[in-house]
């Protein structure tokens, strides 16, 4: 299968000390890739980096073949990449189906497919439609932001630590409906600290260490690696 | 005070609050969404009623083509202070940005001087505007009836549109989160743009209002009405469009009947001391919002 997003030899510093150094991924159509790590690993840096919010100072960031390093967030959207941000981040002074609303805020045509397909996916929302975001529990309002981010039709969906502080039950519906979301033939590329979930799930897994890649593999390979459970799935031998 | 008169003193007290709400809007407006007291807001006001004398003094063009044209120059204006001084540090300290306006203010200020004299200059007076008109008693001239109605009808559309467009609903998601809004596909700058193009021209409209039953205008003529819908912003919590529009009356109201009362020295002491007792008593102002995240 071809890479739909290939990222190579990407820099970021803030203020000269240098986040990520260097790092290459591939991200194949139609897979759930996930970049695991410790806090500060450069994680977070990496997707800002491909949603156009943080300037690398070098990289190539590919998107089916194209260099998108150097746009804006707004046309790297509309060429159909989105991020759900860590922390949700959801519009709290707006309602409910603002904050849909506003996922789709390029696009010009009839929301109303996109609208019952997001209700299908979380029937919550659907009842709390004119409620402020402001006022959902965590859970709901994670549901809000990735329900928003698909909002854009996006042919790539990145999240930022999805399943931070959730409760588990409300972190494996998260799982799951990541998985459904792929299953629709959206690529996922998904950054976790909880990653024996995340491994779990993902078709292919890179390890992120103070802003090197590590350890790459699919998700079974470091699922079943030792160091990996020492290191991020707490397992002793 | 005769029936009459109380009536009097309202209607003007509602007029000239009417335009210190029209001109409070656009500090609150540009605060909800950069964290910025604009400064300068007074002093483009001023310059406004400059573009009007030019319009209707130096190249003689009737009123209605003028009032295009004062609107349509304090818009570039504004949207140009925005480029050239407060764009280039949007990612700076806030300290930084509101220096940089209180800079503009005083360039502006200068520049006026520089361009027109500290001399007063005669206001042109707009024929339909100053007419007297009575009724029940009260004589008044139309600018001042039509003042607040024109407040009224423009906060009204205002309000519909932060509330039901898109252009609105983007306003309100960049007003709580720049990095998010981004990653929605909106542009930020051209949202701040927007901002300003609404504050600039309700501004040009209140110097229109504010000026036209006053003789003449100078440099520093921005100042002290701005200072005192800065305040009135600040009176109804700032940010908030009903907020500043309820201060902007309250301010008008009490001045004008402080004035009546015979203390004119006094009426711009007590709008600072409003100033201080809500800030003393509530810091968020009336409609001011507490900043309680769910975490």
């Amino acid at each position: 299968m071809s890479n739909i997003l290939e990222i190579k030899n990407l820099v970021v510093s803030y203020g000269g000390i240098e986040a990520v150094k260097g790092i290459q991924m591939a991200v194949p159509e139609g897979e759930i890739v996930t970049l695991i790590g410790a806090n500060g690993a450069g994680k977070s840096t990496t997707l800002k980096s491909i949603s156009g919010l943080v300037k690398p100072k070098q990289a190539s960031i590919l998107y089916k073949g194209k260099e998108i390093v150097g746009q804006s967030p707004d046309f790297i959207v509309s060429q159909g990449i989105t991020l759900v941000p860590e922390g949700r981040r959801v519009f709290p002074n707006l309602t409910v189906m603002e904050n849909l609303k506003i996922g789709a805020y390029l696009r010009k045509d009839s929301l109303k497919d996109d609208l019952e397909y997001v209700f299908t996916l979380f029937p919550r929302l659907r009842e709390r439609e004119w409620q402020m975001a402001g006022t959902l529990s965590g859970g709901e309002q994670q549901m809000l932001a990735v329900g928003r981010a698909l909002m854009s039709r996006p042919k790539v969906i990145m999240m930022d630590e999805p399943s931070l502080g959730l409760a588990p039950l409300v972190v494996k519906d998260i799982f799951n409906i990541i998985q459904t979301i792929n299953k629709e033939g959206i690529t996922v590329l998904l950054i976790e600290q909880n990653a024996n979930m995340a491994l779990k799930i993902a078709h292919k897994a890179y390890v992120i260490e103070t802003g090197t890649i590590t350890m790459e593999g699919t998700g079974a390979e470091l699922l079943a690696n030792e160091k990996i459970k020492q290191a991020y799935l707490g397992k002793t031998k | 005070m005769t029936t009459n008169a109380f009536l009097q003193y309202c209607l003007t007290g509602i007029s000239i609050g009417g335009i210190y709400a029209l001109i409070a809007i656009g500090y609150t407006m540009v605060y909800g969404i950069l964290r910025l007291i604009n400064f300068a807001h007074g002093d483009i006001f001023m310059m406004a009623a400059y573009f009007m004398i030019f319009s209707m003094v130096n190249f003689t063009l009737p009123w209605y083509v003028s009032i295009v044209i004062v609107i349509g120059a304090t818009i570039i204006l504004g949207v140009v202070i925005e480029k050239l001084a407060y764009k280039p540090l949007r990612s700076a300290p806030r300290m930084s940005i509101m220096i940089s306006a209180i800079g503009v203010s005083y360039f502006l200020q200068n520049v006026a001087t520089y361009l027109f004299s500290a001399l007063p200059k005669p206001y042109p007076a707009i024929g339909f505007l100053t007419k007297i008109i009575s009724f029940g008693g009260i004589s008044t001239s139309v600018v001042t009836f039509i003042t607040p109605i024109l407040t009224l009808g423009f906060v009204f559309i205002l309000i519909q549109l932060i509330n039901h467009t898109k252009i609105g609903m983007a306003m309100r998601a960049v007003s709580k989160d720049f990095e998010t809004s981004q990653l929605m596909g909106i542009k930020i700058n051209r949202v701040i743009s927007f901002t300003f193009v609404i504050g600039c021209f309700l501004a040009a409209i209140g110097s229109i209002l504010y000026f036209t039953p006053r003789p003449s205008v100078y440099p520093l003529a921005g100042s002290l009405p701005g200072l005192k819908c800065f305040i009135a912003a600040v009176f109804g919590g700032i940010g908030s469009v009903p907020g500043a529009v309820l201060g902007g009356f309250i301010i008008g109201l009490s001045e004008t009947f402080i004035k009546a009362a015979g203390y004119s020295e006094f009426s711009d002491v007590f709008t600072f001391i409003l100033l201080i007792v809500i800030l003393l008593i509530k810091p968020t102002g009336l409609f001011g919002e507490k900043i309680t995240e769910k975490v």
